[in-house]
């Protein structure tokens, strides 16, 4: 029982607070891609951004001597979620905009894309050099624990708060997403265009504003995110950078294009890693009576090793391209 | 003063011209219908109208504007509707929602144009929850139009509505344009089947090589012995 | 004298002024330092322009091929390392290759069960079991060989072979990665391709930094020797340090100049010939030349392995002249994205382009450092007059500006010169 809580803990919450990261950066590369058409490579750094904004004002507020009972950095998550929407809006306006109204092919963009990761990073470590900051230098960190109340049973189940409001918030978000896409005019708009873009045209939706939401909801998601991860380990410039893979790889499973696609493939995509470097031998002890002889349990009985757990991500990413590119949802919804 | 009215319109996808001065006039009251062989410039045309490729010459005025050069967000706004030859559903959505996009640009209450649009495709009715991408050809024609209705259109245009149709349903969608029209909305329309069109045309263009080759009322296109013989097949 | 060649030789008197200006302010052993290193990445975006220039394929994963490259050249030209030759370390990894023909065997086979009548889901169950069990096979030898080789020899060493033997063994490994990964990703979407090619470029990087017994992993090798003399050489025979690594370093620079100029020759061959002519054809017009009867997939694959051939060796060189391979020094922005700065900025499509923007670019980020460095300490002095305070951490904030300016500077050229400095040349009459 024991070890099955280990297990809980090490695996099942890893793989929900990994997929609610993965999730949420992956809807905004699928809206994106859906709606205009292009690989939005600086996305993972927008994240990075986002993580940096609310560092931030989680510092200004801190200043101001108020004490919350939740973690300041998710307490001015929401401000952070709008500057970041606007800083969006100007990179789209800077960098895309122009791009786009000179008929440049998606290729270019995704390029282009490259260039505002570089931008976006160079100016980053700029200001905050590359050490690694953290959100509770002021706050303790609250660890939550949970007694089961069986018998012989003495691991809690444990998490810490911020993967809790991790889960609560992309809980809000994918709710709200899915209000949004389904109920409002706008919603709609934006799915009649990643559906077909001349159509919408001919019907009269404004493009440009639809273009503009996208920007907005994939900039706030994205510093949701990123607060969130940083919440949850620490804030470092390239916090996001290694995650980016993961995320496009987990929109490309779910179907690019496709948000409910996108939720489910970082869902996937968060359990593949967590289980694949969990230790299983761990679940096999407690049969260590009942099984042959012959058989000895390994230390370590993981399908890769944790220097891999990345890796996890990528090979699946790889395979689903070569067998399924269209993405292993499709069809299911948006 | 027509409700539409194109003036020596020269207009292209690039830098050649693919239409070389059409002229047409239409009226609230009127429907016209265009015709002519594949590759005459019949949908160039409603692109053009429409504001979605470069028109270099001419002007187009739509009731009593200059919109030659506006592009669609602007046009649906102001009465002009255009149901395009392919791709004119869209599939990933329901029926339901196609209707609502049609009328995106409207503020007020859409309810009673949802009403008049199922009532006059009831079949759509049946199927207001289901993916248009689920529906047949037919349906999916009437989706594409009830969708064109929704912004209450001063003018209709449709390409080929009746593409790969059977001819009890094209007799149908033919049937619906007539009646959009006596209920004061203006038609223009390219039609590959030419007699049925013609036979309920007020006005008939047969366009040619991106030129104007004959006008008139349908009536009397389809008794000119010239038309007849290269257009509509003897 | 048209334009276009006017163009061309502004461009590169611009560069030569330039480059003696840099000789001039930062000394001559750090610009025959900055040459080498130039002309290295001018050859690998030469490979890239071969194969998106030409081609039109996406490569995201130049950092594998960099990497790839880096390692051959290690292995073969490191000394060799008589503590695991002598050690049961052989045997163990000829356990493994044994174990890795079984996998490979099995999943022949499984790939083959429809001869036996087992199609469809079942056949895709058979294959997946396969690979699962050829995997465990392969961890069980693997796993005790690796521990047994790092607890005894620490590595397996190197050759001991000639280092242009290496640098040449660097292309054909990196040449072999891009069969593999041309043979498995190509005919996807350019989008999917850049996404597939850093995905494999990733997996790469991870195996490369984490096989402590083959690549030292981040303990790092060194030193890897030089096809040339050596500064140590050149002191042991009585020059002055200054003197000898102008010398040594200038040595190394004719090598790699030669290698490039080679390569710039009968790649502008090829691609004036019916090749290029073919090439051109499919990228432009991909459906039309496949109608036409053109081995569209195989041309392709083509391009790919050349290219990447170019960029092993450039990786290969990179490593042998800083003499140190380190795994985990492999960044995508350093090894992947400044080379599509490179192209982009110099003009894709053009060879000249290439070697233009491989120089130049080089050139602009190793000296956005010093000169970011010198700004900051301008500011730094004028805000601590003001009385607000110097810019704290300036040396290591310099370093971050160029990333940023690279970024810059590849977005203002797609906005304002999408063709690059050098464009392509379109022949009319071909
Ligand atoms: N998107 C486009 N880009 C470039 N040229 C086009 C495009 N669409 C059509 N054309 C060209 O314009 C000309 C007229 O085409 P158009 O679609 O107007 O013909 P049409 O009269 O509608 O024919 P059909 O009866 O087959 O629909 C054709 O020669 C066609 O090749
Ligand atoms: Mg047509």
């Amino acid at each position: 029982m024991n070890d099955l809580i280990f297990f809980f803990n090490q695996a099942i919450i890893g793989g929900v607070v990994l997929g609610s990261i993965y999730a949420l950066g992956a809807v905004g590369v699928t809206l994106i891609f859906g709606i205009l058409r292009f690989a939005h490579f600086a996305h993972g750094d927008m994240m990075t951004l986002g993580g940096f904004i609310s560092f931030v004002l989680a510092g200004i507020v801190a200043g101001l001597g108020i004490a919350f009972p939740l973690p300041i950095g998710f307490i001015v998550v929401p401000f952070a979620m709008l500057i970041a929407a606007g800083l969006a809006l100007g990179i789209d306006k800077g960098f895309y905009a122009p791009l786009r109204a000179r008929g440049a092919k998606p290729v270019t963009l995704l390029i282009a894309s490259i260039g505002v990761t570089m931008m976006i990073q160079g100016l980053i470590r700029l200001f905050f050099g590359v050490g690694t900051y953290s959100f509770f230098d002021t706050q303790p960190k609250v660890l939550h624990r949970i007694e089961l109340p069986f018998e012989g049973v003495t691991r809690p189940i444990s998490f810490s708060e911020p993967q809790l409001l991790l889960v609560i918030s992309t809980i809000i978000a994918v709710v709200a997403l899915h209000y949004f896409l389904t109920r409002s005019r706008l919603g709609k708009g934006m799915r009649a265009m990643a559906d077909n873009p001349d159509l919408a045209k001919v019907s009269g939706i404004n493009t440009k504003l639809v273009v503009r939401v996208t920007w907005i909801i994939a900039g706030a998601l994205a510093c949701l995110a990123g607060t969130m991860l940083a919440l949850d380990v620490s804030l470092k410039p390239d916090l996001a950078f290694n995650i980016v893979l993961p995320i496009f790889a987990a929109a490309i499973l779910g179907g690019l294009g496709h948000a409910y696609g996108a939720i489910a493939g970082g869902f996937v995509l968060g359990f593949a890693e967590t289980l694949a470097v969990f230790n299983w031998s761990v679940l096999l002890r407690p049969f260590r009576d009942n099984l042959p002889e012959w058989f000895e349990i390994p230390n370590t009985l993981s399908l890769v090793q944790s220097e891999y757990k990345l890796t996890v991500a990528f090979v699946i990413l790889v395979v689903v391209l070569l067998v399924r590119p269209t993405g292993i949802f499709k069809g299911a919804s948006t | 003063m027509s409700l539409i009215d194109l003036k020596d319109i020269k207009a292209g996808y690039g830098a050649t011209p693919i239409l070389n001065g059409v002229n047409m006039a239409i009226d609230a009251s009127d429907i016209g219908v265009i015709v002519g062989p594949n590759g005459a410039g019949k949908s160039t045309t409603l692109k053009a109208i429409f504001g979605l490729l470069n028109v270099m010459d001419g002007t187009i005025t739509f009731d009593g504007r200059d919109t030659t050069r506006l592009e669609a967000d602007r046009l649906v706004p102001m009465g002009l509707s255009f149901v395009p030859q392919e791709h004119n559903v869209f599939t990933s959505m329901t029926v339901h929602e196609n209707l609502e996009m049609g009328a995106f640009i409207r503020r007020d209450d859409i309810s009673g144009t949802l009403d008049e649009v199922y009532e006059m495709f009831p079949d759509l009715k049946a199927k207001r929850r289901q993916p248009a991408g689920e529906l047949s050809g037919g349906q999916r024609q009437m989706v594409a139009m009830g969708r064109a209705l929704m912004s209450k259109p001063k003018l209709l245009m449709l390409d080929e509505p009746s593409a790969g149709l059977s001819p009890r349903y094209m007799m149908e969608i033919f049937e619906q344009v007539v009646k959009i029209n006596a209920a004061g909305v203006g038609i223009l329309m390219v039609e590959q089947n030419a007699r049925q069109a013609l036979a309920f045309a007020t006005k008939g263009f047969v366009l040619a090589n991106g030129q104007n080759r004959f006008t008139g009322t349908g009536q009397e296109l389809l008794d000119d012995p010239d038309v007849a013989k290269s257009f509509l097949g003897g | 004298m048209n334009a276009m060649t006017t163009r061309y030789i502004a461009a590169f008197i611009a560069l030569f002024v330039l480059i003696v200006g840099v000789g001039m302010m930062m000394g001559s052993a750090f610009t025959v330092r900055l040459l080498v290193e130039a002309f290295a990445f001018a050859l690998i975006a030469m490979g890239l322009n071969i194969q998106w220039g030409f081609g039109g394929l996406f490569n995201f994963g130049i950092l594998g091929m960099l990497m790839v490259g880096g390692f051959a050249v290690t292995f073969i030209s490191y000394p060799v390392n008589m503590e695991f030759w002598g050690s049961e370390g052989p045997l163990y990894l000829g356990r493994t290759l044994l174990g890795m023909a079984i996998g490979a065997v099995l999943i022949f086979f499984a790939h083959r069960v429809q001869r036996f009548g087992i199609t469809g889901k079942g056949r895709g169950a058979v294959i997946v079991i396969a690979w699962f069990i050829a995997y465990v096979i392969f961890r069980s030898q693997m796993d005790p060989a690796a521990s047994y080789i790092t607890s005894t020899a620490g590595w397996v060493g190197g050759l001991g072979l000639p280092v242009l033997l290496g640098w040449a063994f660097g292309g054909v490994l990196a040449g072999l990665m891009g069969w593999l990964i041309g043979k498995v990703s190509l005919g996807l979407r350019a989008d999917y391709l850049a996404i597939a090619t850093i995905g494999i470029a990733e997996i790469l990087r991870a195996v490369l930094k984490n096989l402590e017994w083959l690549t030292r992993g981040t303990l790092t090798v060194s030193p890897i020797p030089w096809p040339v003399w050596t500064p140590q050489i050149y002191q042991a025979n009585g020059a002055d340090t200054t003197t000898s690594f102008i010398l040594a370093r200038g040595g190394f620079l004719a090598v790699v100049v030669v290698i490039v100029l080679i390569a710039l020759f009968l790649i502008h061959r090829a691609y004036l010939g019916p090749w290029g002519r073919m090439n051109r054809a499919i990228r432009d017009n991909y459906i039309a030349a496949g109608s036409m009867g053109k081995d569209v997939t195989g041309r392709q694959l083509e391009i790919f392995v050349f290219g990447s051939v170019l960029m092993g060796i450039g990786g290969a060189i990179l490593v042998s002249f800083v003499g140190i391979y380190d795994p985990s020094s492999y960044q995508p922005i350093n090894h992947t994205f400044i080379i599509w700065v490179m192209l982009i900025v110099g003009g894709a499509g053009n060879n000249f382009g290439a070697l233009f923007g491989g120089i130049f670019i080089y050139i602009v980020w190793m000296l956005s450092e010093p000169l970011a460095q010198a700004l900051f300490n301008a500011l730094s002095r004028f805000s601590s007059d003001m009385g607000w305070g110097a810019i704290p951490d300036i040396a290591s904030r310099a370093v971050q500006m160029r990333v940023f300016v690279m970024g810059l500077v590849v977005t203002i050229a797609l906005r304002f010169a999408p063709q690059g400095l050098l464009p392509e040349v379109i022949r009319r009459k071909e």
